[in-house]
């Protein structure tokens, strides 16, 4: 029941505002209203009565307090509370108490453009330095693990590479299969119109081999394995198992890191050689329904045209990419704090960032062959 | 030496945050010593940094007779061998079985054959008091009260002479929590183990500790045995022990 009324009375240079009933947060604003309206310029003396109130919520307490403060700064008003209930004295009270202790809650500054642009670069800056120095552990302190035999965890890398690269085998061919289709149909059109029907395999073969199939299959993986490192990493850093772990004396890094990161480059390069024959098939086909070169014609001017140092520049590119997917993708999942959001964003920002540097490794690789004239 | 654990004047710092200014405390052999403290008082952190997961910004924490400051490589492996964790939430790894979560620091560090640590591990997971038929399921498969108990096991397989427990009676049921309390006698008898505890179990506390140190405002306020504990002036220790002390 939200019955409660406020009368205000003015009688000479007395007024006074009669809370009755049961004052709530309910029905706390109306009255709020009024009282904000009431013209105090004739006023000397208020009278605040709340003798003929029963029930005060503490809402409503803060409200009386807060008038009774705002009232009373005004030297020239003489303020009295009339009021006889002990509970709603208490309550008046405890609010009065709890007034002096807190301070208001201060809001959130709202921070212009070029802050936030200061403070954008300089994280950036700093995740750019801290994954520098996670690259240096790994360098400095943890090699160790990799130079006696008897340290490599062979069970642990075989494990990765069921995981991520025999699981992945399925998408990466049919990917790449695709891509070879794609790419021979549209320049078939093109060449076509010249007549040059059988350059489709220079082409082809080209452009495959030495960029599209890495780059391919890396992005593959970066979506694939990247975003699982990250996650399970993240997930037992969560659920404090990194740091049991280390407790027992085990290294994340000898048992997580390294694995994923060896069974990584070990098995890129396999899958790009897939990649590179399921591409190749994709051409052959497209080649074959729409330009009608035979599957002999066009295998024998492969390997007339395409030197096997296109293969072997595209091959070598492998095991750098997988250490970039695999460093970035498990430094992202050290990243993760105890949050449930963390895992999340970092998972993101792995895979985005392995990409990025994968295609930043293939700008750097191609212009460095072609330089040296590979 | 009496003392396993010597703590001299441990400041740690958050950012800016003041989170220990002095903390001195000594866990003497045998002992179950209880850290205590409201939330947010950083006991957690002491413990994580007494197993070398954090860090301190001054101040000594000598264990074992090794000061974990710039601890040598070999030094810390001795360390983490003498000692067992037991996390909040079990920590078990996911990917591994009961059996392969216990069985992990003894394949690791040990040559023992198949059958010995086959048979290492059924007695630590009699001694917790799991059956030997759950010895094969997976930590998502299991209660909270039996993952404490698992890791209890697993933090217990090298056999331990110390002991650290973050929360150990956390999240059971009063019941399994009192179980817990007097396994963890049990073992120390049995096992000659000192155990360091955070916990806010008061029932735990008064059934298990021998010593207790209870941080406050970033300090020590009192350390000590329980007996002595009222005679001391602060509102956090009065308004803690106030229940049991009318019961």
């Amino acid at each position: 029941m939200n019955n409660s009324s406020l009368d205000i009375v003015l009688i000479g240079d007395k007024l006074s505002l009669k809370f009755k009933g049961e004052l709530t947060l309910y029905n706390l604003t109306k009255h709020k209203k009024r009282t904000d309206s009431v013209d105090l310029s004739e006023v000397y003396n208020i009278v605040i009565d709340l003798s003929e109130l029963n029930f005060l919520d503490s809402a409503a307490s803060i409200f009386i307090n807060n008038l009774q403060n705002r009232l009373s700064l005004n030297s020239a008003l003489q303020v009295e509370l009339l009021c006889n209930n002990s509970e709603i004295l208490d309550m008046l009270e405890l609010v009065k108490a709890q007034k002096l202790k807190y301070t208001e809650i201060s809001h959130r500054r709202k921070r212009g453009f070029v802050e936030k642009l200061g403070e954008n670069t300089y994280n950036n800056y700093i995740s750019f330095l801290s994954f520098m120095s996670f690259m240096g552990e790994l360098f400095a302190n943890k090699m160790h693990y990799i130079e006696s035999y008897k340290n490599i965890r062979y069970k642990e890398i075989a494990f990765e590479i069921n995981e991520c690269a025999v699981k992945a085998f399925g998408i990466v061919a049919l990917t790449s299969f695709l891509i070879g289709l794609v790419v021979a149909y549209q320049s078939a059109y093109q060449l076509k119109l010249y007549g040059a029907n059988i350059f489709i395999v220079d082409m082809l073969g080209i452009s495959v081999l030495r960029e599209l199939s890495p780059l391919i299959t890396a992005i593959v993986i970066a979506g694939r394995s990247g975003s699982a490192f990250t996650a399970q990493i993240g997930a037992m850093k969560i659920t404090q198992e990194l740091d049991a772990m280390q407790t027992m004396g085990f290294d994340p890094y000898k048992f997580l890191v390294i694995p994923k990161i060896a069974a990584l480059m070990i098995t890129l390069p396999m899958l790009i050689f897939v990649s590179d024959i399921m591409a190749v098939i994709g051409g052959i086909v497209v080649a074959n329904l729409d330009l009608g070169i035979t599957v002999d014609m066009f295998l024998d001017r492969f390997s007339n045209v395409v030197g096997v140092k296109h293969f072997v520049v595209g091959i070598v590119k492998g095991p750098f990419f997988a250490f970039l997917i695999a460093s970035i993708a498990i430094y992202r999942g050290l990243l993760v704090r105890d949050d449930t959001q963390s895992i999340g964003f970092n998972t993101t920002k792995s895979v985005v960032e392995s990409i990025f540097a994968v295609i930043i490794c293939d700008a750097v690789f191609s212009i460095a062959f072609t330089n040296l004239g590979i | 030496m009496n003392n396993i654990i010597e703590v001299k004047d441990v400041k740690t710092l958050f950012d800016n945050r003041i989170v220990h200014d002095g903390i001195d405390m000594s866990v003497p052999k045998g002992s179950i010593y209880g850290l205590l403290g409201p939330s947010g008082c950083g006991k957690t952190t002491l413990l994580r940094e007494m197993v070398m997961l954090q860090k301190i910004d001054s101040g000594d924490i000598e264990i074992l007779g090794h000061k974990i400051n710039n601890i040598q490589y070999e030094d810390a492996m001795w360390l983490r061998k003498k000692w067992g964790v037991l996390f909040q939430s079990g920590a078990l790894f996911s990917s591994l079985s009961l059996k392969e979560n216990i069985a992990l620091p003894l394949v690791e560090y040990s040559d023992l054959s198949k059958e010995m640590i086959n048979e290492i591990v059924a007695f630590k997971i009699s001694i917790v008091g799991l059956k030997a038929s759950d010895a094969n399921l997976y930590p998502s498969q299991i209660s909270g009260g039996m993952k404490k108990k698992a890791a209890l096991a697993r933090s217990l397989a090298m056999d331990p002479k110390l002991l650290f427990l973050d929360e150990p009676t956390s999240g059971l049921d009063p019941i399994s929590a009192r179980e817990f309390d007097a396994l963890i006698l049990k073992l120390r008898e049995l096992l000659d183990l000192t155990i360091v505890m955070v916990s806010h179990d008061l029932q735990s506390i008064y059934d298990t500790v021998d010593k207790v140190a209870i941080i406050d405002n970033k300090k020590v306020v009192y350390e000590g045995n329980l007996d002595n504990i009222f005679g001391v002036e602060n509102r956090l220790i009065e308004t803690f022990f106030k229940g049991v002390k009318s019961v």
